[in-house]
């Protein structure tokens, strides 16, 4: 049992954390809200020339070779600072996509133009009667000799409005498949909508896009695998971030605690707000600890092992995620109310997070149905 | 990171494994089975099998009589332990004075003492608390008073002294200098039960056992070299001590087989000929607990992998006994209510209630004493407070 980074990782940590503390303070998210594409393409360049884009592909794509967990280190230090770059929808989602499915042509084909932070990707699974559930796909996939026709509706599609190529979940004959679309597609349209965290997503609608086989990852009927394993990775990357704004939030509050003065003292003189600290802190360290794992068992090749720890850290998030950021701004008063202060923006992160990828309930009952939960009780 | 256990791990977890099975006693393990109660008795008697296994103190040094286990192992063995619903042996001896005394002891307290601990032939209690000194500890007033020829002379009365009525031993905070600083007259005495003027008064717990005791001393006798550590040192000790008791009364074995518990007799009720585990509501009522036990888990394996590396218990630990202490509640609470009317029985003949729920109800009433033992939540999250989050009370 290992709960360490290697010498690699913290490296990498702590020029991550230098990078959003110098090069992308609170003060550049607040302004890129504003911004019709929300991030901008510049700094996403210097991630990839940094090689923060290529961590976990493997070398044959030019990829670094590594691991979930230096994509987790990365995602919870950018989270400190809340930076906007679409780390989750391009490397984490459309990325593991191709690496999952793809041939390694296609990786070659669409993986280093992103590693290199001149593309960024997507990927388009919710539907308006999905919620959860990948498997509940309405957009239809047609074979037309060489190649096939799409045709449906996407929802909150993230990074859905600037990314280069989205990969899009189809139903065939066969079951479910994965289509690498390009955005300028025929047939194509999309819509950019506001998230509620200041970042951007789109309604995807494609009418008879045509796409080529070549566009199409795996064989047909192999995407319900892949998109399990998408979602596992979606789910642990919004803990790994998760964690990176729960810490935050820990800290700004109890500085708040430590400076703002009524009655004549400190608030956090006051014992009812320490112990509410107190259990601020202890969510965050259980977040901490369940996602560690989910990081380290996503990659599992025992599909049960992977879908109960990550189940796990995500209803934890659900639960201990959002008290910590509710705690933020009850502790802080009138002031964590207002647009102004930064805190708000952690606190609508941690709730887009919660809206993404699996909820408690769904999480909760994922883990209750798996075999191992009544295995023995006979 | 990495969470898989070595080959060798493994493999001594099998031979772990093996070794329980094979010798526990077939009354002890037919009450495993059925996570019963063992008494005193039941509990010593496992106690000495361990001890000639070697594997009783996992946690001792070598040089004491440990079995030289690293942290990996001492888990292990630990949670095969707690798996096959062996009894939990007496903390106060094993868990609590004998790493006191390794860590501050004189050697000839250390060879007096620990291998007799280690070998069950003297039972230990722990007298800290007072009728008016409880989460305010420092301001207990049992007085130990030199009389100038080699003893001290001891008056008061200490509470809570769990199951005091089988020790032969107990170790107390007493005050040996009322004139300083509350927290800077006190000292760490090891005192013998069966010296004059000292008497134990058992009571009953809410669980109906006879767990608890008041334990009062009257002109008792107590040589000064009984004392642990440096004269009005024994604040120090008692910090020091807590904090071994904190990462002990975690208590995520317990837990994890106490929830296995409540999934096994919501598997066996019946509710209009399904059974109550299938129920959507009751399901994901036992997902979330168990979703919160891992994550105390997992704090656990960190701080674990930590101590492998020659780590103090951090931040990571020092809220355990308090989540610790809440899911074990939250456990019972469940089993309590997945029984249905079962869990209005209250010490019936056998066959009243099914097996599996016997000692649901009493274990439910007692475990009200976990937020509060080693240091209520409360004062627990004082503590973190001041010394993780830095916050004063100023």
């Amino acid at each position: 049992m290992d709960f360490e980074l290697n010498e690699d990782q913290r490296m990498l940590a702590d020029t991550v954390s230098s990078f959003a503390k110098q090069s992308s303070p609170l003060a550049r998210f607040r302004k890129l809200r504003d911004d019709e594409c929300g991030w901008d393409p510049a700094v996403w360049r210097q991630m990839g020339e940094l090689g923060w884009l290529s961590v976990p592909f493997p070398e044959e794509v030019d990829g670094l070779g590594g691991s979930f967990v230096e994509v987790a280190v990365i995602l919870e230090c950018l989270a400190a600072t809340l930076v906007p770059e679409p780390y989750v929808p391009s490397v984490v989602l459309g990325g593991y996509a191709l690496l999952l499915a793809g041939s390694l042509e296609q990786q070659k084909r669409f993986l280093p133009p992103m590693m290199e932070g001149r593309t960024s990707l997507a990927l388009a699974h919710a539907e308006r009667t999905s919620r959860y559930d990948s498997t509940v796909v309405r957009t239809m996939a047609k074979r037309a000799g060489e190649s096939w026709t799409l045709t449906g509706e996407k929802e909150w599609v993230l990074n859905g409005h600037a990314a280069d190529e989205i990969v899009v979940s189809a139903s065939t004959p066969d079951g479910l498949a994965l289509f690498v679309v390009p955005r300028d597609a025929a047939g194509l349209t999309l819509e950019s909508l506001r998230t509620l965290d200041g970042h951007h997503a789109a309604r995807a609608r494609l009418e008879g896009v045509a796409v080529g086989a070549d566009r199409l990852l795996g064989e047909p009927g192999a995407g319900a695998g892949t998109l399990d394993r998408l979602m596992d990775l979606g789910a642990t990357a919004a803990c790994a971030e998760g964690v990176g704004i729960a810490q935050a939030m820990l800290a700004m509050t109890v500085e708040y605690l430590k400076t703002r003065q009524q009655f004549g003292v400190k608030i956090g003189a006051f014992q009812v707000l320490q112990h509410r600290a107190v259990d601020m802190f202890i969510e965050v360290e259980v977040c901490r600890s369940m996602t560690m794992e989910a990081v380290m068992r996503v990659g599992a090749d025992d599909d049960d092992e992977r879908r109960a720890a990550v189940s796990a850290a995500k209803a934890q998030l659900a639960v201990g995620g959002r008290f910590v950021a509710n705690q933020s701004i009850q502790l802080h008063g009138g002031v964590g109310c207002t647009d102004e202060h930064d805190i708000g923006l952690y606190f609508k992160r941690m709730r887009a997070l919660n809206s993404l990828f699996g909820d408690e309930e769904h999480h909760v009952a994922r883990y209750g149905a798996l075999d191992e939960f009544t295995a023995g009780l006979e | 990171m990495d969470l898989s256990f070595t080959p060798q791990e493994e493999r001594f977890r099998q031979e772990v494994r093996a070794w329980i099975a094979e010798a526990m006693p077939a009354d002890l393990a037919a009450k495993a089975r059925v996570d019963g109660h063992f008494d005193h008795a039941e509990v010593m008697r496992w106690h000495r099998i361990l001890f000639e296994k070697g594997w009783v103190a996992p946690h001792w040094p070598t040089e004491h009589g440990g079995p030289g286990f690293d942290a990996n192992r001492r888990f292990i063995l630990t949670e095969e332990l707690e798996l096959a619903g062996a009894p939990l042996l007496s903390p106060f001896g094993l868990s609590m004075v004998g790493p006191l005394l390794i860590q501050f002891g004189s050697d000839a307290q250390k060879k007096r003492y620990l291998p007799k601990i280690l070998s069950g032939e003297e039972v230990w209690c722990q007298g800290y608390s007072e009728p008016e000194a409880g989460s305010d500890l420092a301001a207990l007033r049992t007085s130990a008073v030199d009389d100038g020829s080699g003893s001290f002379i001891l008056n008061g009365q200490k509470t809570w002294t769990t199951y005091a009525q089988y020790a032969d031993w107990i170790f107390c905070l007493v005050r040996t200098d009322p004139t300083v600083k509350k927290q800077a007259g006190i000292s760490f005495l090891l005192i013998d039960m069966k010296t004059p003027g000292v008497e134990v008064k058992p009571m009953l717990t809410l669980g109906h056992t006879p767990a608890f005791c008041d334990t009062f001393f009257d002109n008792a006798r107590v040589p000064t070299e009984n004392v642990v550590g440096p004269l009005n040192g024994g604040w120090t000790l008692a910090k020091a001590l807590l904090g071994h008791e904190r990462t002990l009364i975690a208590a995520v074995g317990t837990s994890s087989r106490a929830l296995r518990r409540v999934k096994r007799i919501a598997a066996a009720t019946e509710v209009d000929g399904g059974r109550l585990i299938d129920r959507p509501e009751w399901r994901a009522r036992i997902a979330r607990l168990e979703i919160r036990l891992r994550g105390l888990k997992m704090a656990n394996y960190r701080a674990l992998a930590g101590a492998q590396l020659g780590r103090a218990p951090g931040p990571e630990s020092s809220f355990m006994k308090i989540r610790g202490s809440e899911i074990l509640q939250d456990v019972f609470e469940l089993a309590m209510d997945a029984m249905g009317h079962d869990a209005l029985s209250w010490f019936n003949q056998e066959g009243a209630v099914p097996p599996i729920e016997q000692w649901v109800a009493p274990v439910y009433c007692y475990n009200r004493a976990t937020t509060i033992y080693g240091g209520t939540n409360e004062i627990q999250k004082n503590v973190i407070a001041k010394w993780i989050l830095g916050l004063s009370d100023r």
